[in-house]
């Protein structure tokens, strides 16, 4: 097989530069994946698509100034120009009225402009050794060679220290830059430096994958890595996992297949990653929310009919037909059935040729319902003076999201109450 | 003649990207302009591939659908999977455009399109797609489309000014007093779209930006009446495409790189002016 020949290719480092090139684009996405997720937490997302078009003019002017095409010139220009549209953006944000996405979205478009300007004049100038200038717009992760891959492999583990080294500082400054301040944190410092590696990383990042790309190399793993995780901690780790599979995933798949560009591949998988961690993540993931909607909609809607039934059945002592409850057109007859079906599998209540009696325990848990209605509407009269006709909606909907512990605590502040303010009996235990 | 058409084509573009900036800087949503200009690519390869010509109609309805695709990604990821916004932005137009990429390189290798024409356009070229229009004028075709669109776009932003403007500046007050909020988002992002896809083919994404959010700001920094500002805006994009151009003459440099330098450099002189002025007002009243 062809592909399983790929593979093993791939991680006998048989082939010597592809499993270099593999390995650095895994380890420089995932510095990229561990920086970005400070920058998504201060919000600042798009930054990283500012920084990787304003690295242009820098790279060019490094080219015109020295006229040899040296990674280690192209980067201490690139750095340059990307701190100060870093700068700008933050100057023009504090001094002017102007909103933050117009101030990115101008700094990028003019940087970026001034760098194609500059490339093209070194396009005109006709020197030829221009050709490889090329890179820092589109990216050529597959066609690195060793000593640029070991160059970005060195930058990238050297932030990746750094972060690890300044952990607290760039939690706290990504939090609360006050409180950091407040217990003695140097956050200017921390926020400079921060914004030193970004650039750094995107710096080294554009030549990989392109300056439109890069953005996603930030951005994207820690969007994902949020879904999964509440912790800082994790989330830098997810980030930088995904990352690293994307990269090395990603050389792959353009190795294998012809004229598969590389770059593309490294934003695909990632998005895929991140997808599938926003469906899937455990407590944030779209689907564990649905189903939590749908947990409550099912809670919600027994505890109405038990609610009703018990009152329609004389406080659940008698049998009541199932045509009284339909009547009430609170729910269409086919949905009422699903209700009530439900209801018997759980034992709260017995079926009998249209007839219903409830359970014991349909009984407990219908006085319970009523009892948290009834305190609530007490408890709004009370303390919000509001009119007793104007509590019943309100209670309504907290019935359902009373907790046990609230519930004692209702019943304590309120003196163990026996009548609501519509005068009925309150159902205790 | 070259100049003129070149000149006219950035003006056209120019007003277009004016009249919606405005808007978008007001609501904050420069950067969804910037996600469709990126994430038309896959939609332009598609429309290509399928109707296997260069012709603009296919290529724009191509552009048109991938864009409204990135508006719905970045909905998605905003409202039902509650990603922050910046974010939302960022992760679909990626995705958008890195898919374009790989299509392009897969099956697009003789294709005449690649994201360098994406990302700069073609403005130099304007004049070899010359056609007679009628009474003898004769204009490139893009020019043609960008005055229809243009047109378009100034009735539309008058017939809905009202709307448009209450929604953009108090849409709480919008929202209670019955206006239909959720019409005047995608209306104004239908103008977005239609303005960023049928202007990149002939400037290219980053002067769609330039245009999109330069213009507006330097005009926001002027004035604080909203009408002149768009107007404002509309004259200060044209300033720039001729100011842009003949700096590209001189320099002998590309044209849409040059308008955007250019707008950056109006901007700058525009944002330092009004920061010298308001120090010396607030100077005079202390």
């Amino acid at each position: 097989m062809e592909f399983w020949g790929h593979i093993t290719t791939f991680f006998s480092a048989e082939n010597y530069t592809l499993f270099v090139v593999g390995i650095g684009s895994g380890v420089l996405c995932f510095a990229s994946g561990v920086v970005g997720t400070f920058t998504y937490l201060r919000k600042r997302a798009l930054i990283g698509d500012v920084i990787s078009h304003s690295v242009l003019p820098g790279v060019a002017i490094a080219f015109m100034l020295t006229g040899v095409k040296n990674p280690v010139y192209f980067l201490i220009g690139a750095v340059i120009s990307g701190l100060l549209a870093i700068w700008i953006v933050d100057y023009v944000q504090a001094k002017s009225k102007l909103k933050p996405d117009a101030i990115l979205a101008l700094t990028l478009s003019v940087f970026f402009g001034l760098g194609i300007v500059l490339l093209t004049k070194i396009q005109h100038s006709g020197n030829d050794a221009q050709s490889g200038l090329d890179i820092f717009l589109f990216g050529k992760a597959a066609s690195m060679s060793i000593t640029d891959v070991q160059l970005f492999s060195i930058i990238a583990v050297i932030n990746i220290a750094c972060i690890l080294f300044f952990l607290r500082g760039f939690n706290l400054v990504s939090f609360d830059e006050n409180y950091a301040r407040g217990i003695g944190f140097n956050v200017n410092f921390l926020k400079s430096f921060l914004a030193l590696l970004t650039v750094l990383t995107v710096a080294i990042g554009v030549q990989a994958v392109g300056v439109v790309l890069m953005a996603a190399l930030l951005i994207t793993p820690a969007a994902g890595a949020r879904f999964l995780t509440n912790s800082i901690t994790r989330m830098l780790m997810y980030a930088g996992l995904f990352g690293f599979l994307s990269g090395v995933i990603g050389v792959f798949i353009s190795y294998s297949g012809t004229g598969m560009p590389t770059g593309p591949w490294i934003v695909v998988v990632l998005s895929l990653f991140t997808i599938a961690a926003i469906m899937l993540g455990k407590q944030r993931g779209v689907l564990a929310r649905l189903k939590l909607r749908k947990g409550n909609h099912i809670k919600i809607n027994n505890e109405n009919v038990l609610k009703d039934i018990y009152k329609l059945a004389d406080d659940g002592q008698k049998t009541i037909e199932t045509s009284i409850l339909l009547q009430q057109e609170k729910y269409a007859a086919s949905e009422l059935k699903a209700i009530l079906n439900r209801l018997e599998k759980q034992d709260y209540l017995d079926q009998v040729r249209g007839f219903i009696i409830l359970s014991d325990r349909g009984r407990i848990a219908a006085r319970e319902v009523i009892r948290k209605h009834r305190l609530w509407e007490i408890y709004l009269s009370k303390y919000f003076q509001m009119q007793e006709d104007h509590v019943h909606d309100d209670a309504e909907g907290i019935e359902h999201v009373i907790t046990p512990e609230i519930e004692k605590l209702l019943i304590k502040l309120l003196e163990r109450p026996e009548i609501d303010p519509h005068q009925s009996e309150i159902p205790y235990e | 003649m070259n100049d003129f058409y070149t000149i006219l084509t950035a003006s056209l573009v120019a007003i277009n990207c004016a009249l919606m900036g405005g808007f978008l800087i007001m609501r904050k949503m420069v950067m969804i302009g910037d996600a469709i200009s990126h994430a038309v690519l896959p939609g332009i390869f598609v429309a290509y591939y399928i109707s296997g010509s260069t012709a603009s109609l296919p290529i724009l309805a191509g552009a048109a659908f991938s864009g409204i695709l990135a508006t719905l990604m970045i909905e998605w990821f905003t409202k039902k999977a509650r990603l922050q916004s910046d974010a939302a932005i960022g992760v679909s137009y990626t995705l958008l455009f890195a898919i374009g990429i790989i299509l392009i390189s897969k099956w697009g290798q003789n294709a005449d399109l690649d994201q360098q024409c994406v990302l700069y356009g073609e403005i130099e070229q304007i004049s070899f797609w010359l056609q007679p229009i009628a009474f003898g004028i004769v204009l490139p075709k893009q020019t043609v489309i960008l005055l229809a669109v243009a047109v378009l776009l100034i009735g539309a932003v008058i017939w809905g000014y009202k709307g448009l403007f209450i929604t953009t500046f108090d849409p709480d007050f919008a929202l209670s007093t019955g206006v239909a909020v959720t019409f005047w988002h995608y209306f104004l992002m239908s103008g977005v779209s239609l303005t960023t896809v049928v202007s990149f083919e002939s400037v290219g994404a980053i002067l769609v930006i330039a245009f999109l959010s330069g213009p507006p700001a330097i005009a926001y920094l002027l004035t604080e009446d909203f009408k002149k500002m768009l107007i404002l805006a509309c004259l200060v994009g044209i300033l720039c495409s001729i100011g842009g151009y003949y700096a590209a003459k001189w320099l002998d440099v590309s044209v849409a790189g040059a308008i955007s330098t250019f707008i950056g450099l109006v901007f700058m002189i525009v944002f330092i002016g009004t920061s010298v002025l308001k120090r010396k007002v607030d100077v005079i009243s202390t």
